[in-house]
């Protein structure tokens, strides 16, 4: 086992360790800030999944900007949102969640199962790609070939993203303003 | 290399964990939490498969879509919980039932 692959089963448990932390944590802002280690523990990931421009999307707009609008919206709404939640009985397997537990895991099994029993390596379009030299190897520059076809073969989901982008930010600006006293 | 399977497992495991979070949790926050930790789950998997498109970068491509998709609805999440608390006084998707039928 070489130092690669054992970077990679460290991240590997980080990231599952703080994900069940934020699901399983009883302390809001505790599991909020878990989020941003399994956010940077993910990102590490996509980097040994050879995608290196997906993982500094990952830190820039999820840790940059969604955890932190996590964390102003949980800092804006009171104490009160949290003494609700103290009456729940903690506990994996309590009454309250032993249905969504099991849903969970009977989940997990079915996925697991099917993993099983697909032999990846032999998939046509994947043979097809590795006879072809279609793969990504570690030392090849990536980035200019997304910047490439985001400009070129993605161009029109990129716009609609752009308008859609400027959608959401004139929407969660009207919804979020104060209503004006009507009558 | 890593084996295609190892990171179809990981991401596996972590979206039963977010979809754990969103069935039992009683808090709209730590079910927005939750509905993250399954979208990047299904990144995982866009990214794992994308080594083998070196040409389209087609995984990689909807992985970065994906993300922005996810921070927008993300922001628009969080205002509508923030209205939602200043008119029921509290963000426990249970209680705000005025439009039950």
């Amino acid at each position: 086992m070489n130092l690669a692959q054992v970077i990679f089963y460290i991240l590997t448990a980080i990231t599952i360790g703080s994900a069940a932390f934020v699901v399983l944590s009883q302390h809001l802002v505790r599991s909020v800030f878990m989020l941003f280690v399994t956010l940077f523990a993910v990102a590490g990931l996509y980097v040994f999944a050879l995608a290196d421009f997906v993982a500094l999307t990952q830190i820039v707009i999820y840790v940059g900007g969604v955890l932190v609008l996590l964390l102003f919206a949980f800092l804006l709404s009171s104490k009160e949102s949290l003494e609700g939640m103290e009456k729940i009985p903690s506990g994996l397997l309590s009454a309250h969640r032993l249905p969504g537990a099991l849903i969970s895991v009977l989940f997990l099994a079915v996925l697991g199962f099917i993993f099983f029993q697909i032999d990846f390596e032999n998939l046509n379009w994947i043979k097809a790609s590795v006879a072809n030299g279609n793969v990504i190897s570690v030392s090849d520059n990536t980035i200019r070939n997304i910047g490439i076809n985001l400009m070129s073969k993605y161009l029109l989901p990129l716009e609609i993203v752009s308008i859609l982008l400027m959608m959401v930010l004139i929407g969660a600006a009207h919804i979020a303003r104060k209503e004006p006293k009507a009558s | 290399m890593i084996p295609l399977q190892h990171f179809l497992f990981i991401s596996a495991i972590l979206f039963c964990l977010g979809l754990f979070a969103v069935i039992t949790r009683k808090n709209a926050i730590q079910i927005l939490m939750g509905i993250e930790l399954m979208i990047n789950a299904s990144i995982l998997n866009l990214v794992a498969f994308s080594r083998f498109d070196k040409v389209d970068n087609t995984g990689q491509m909807f992985a970065l879509f994906i993300i922005v998709l996810a921070a927008a609805a993300v922001a628009v999440a969080l205002v509508i919980i923030m209205n939602l608390y200043k008119r029921v006084k509290s963000i426990d998707p249970n209680q705000s039932d005025t439009l039950r039928g």
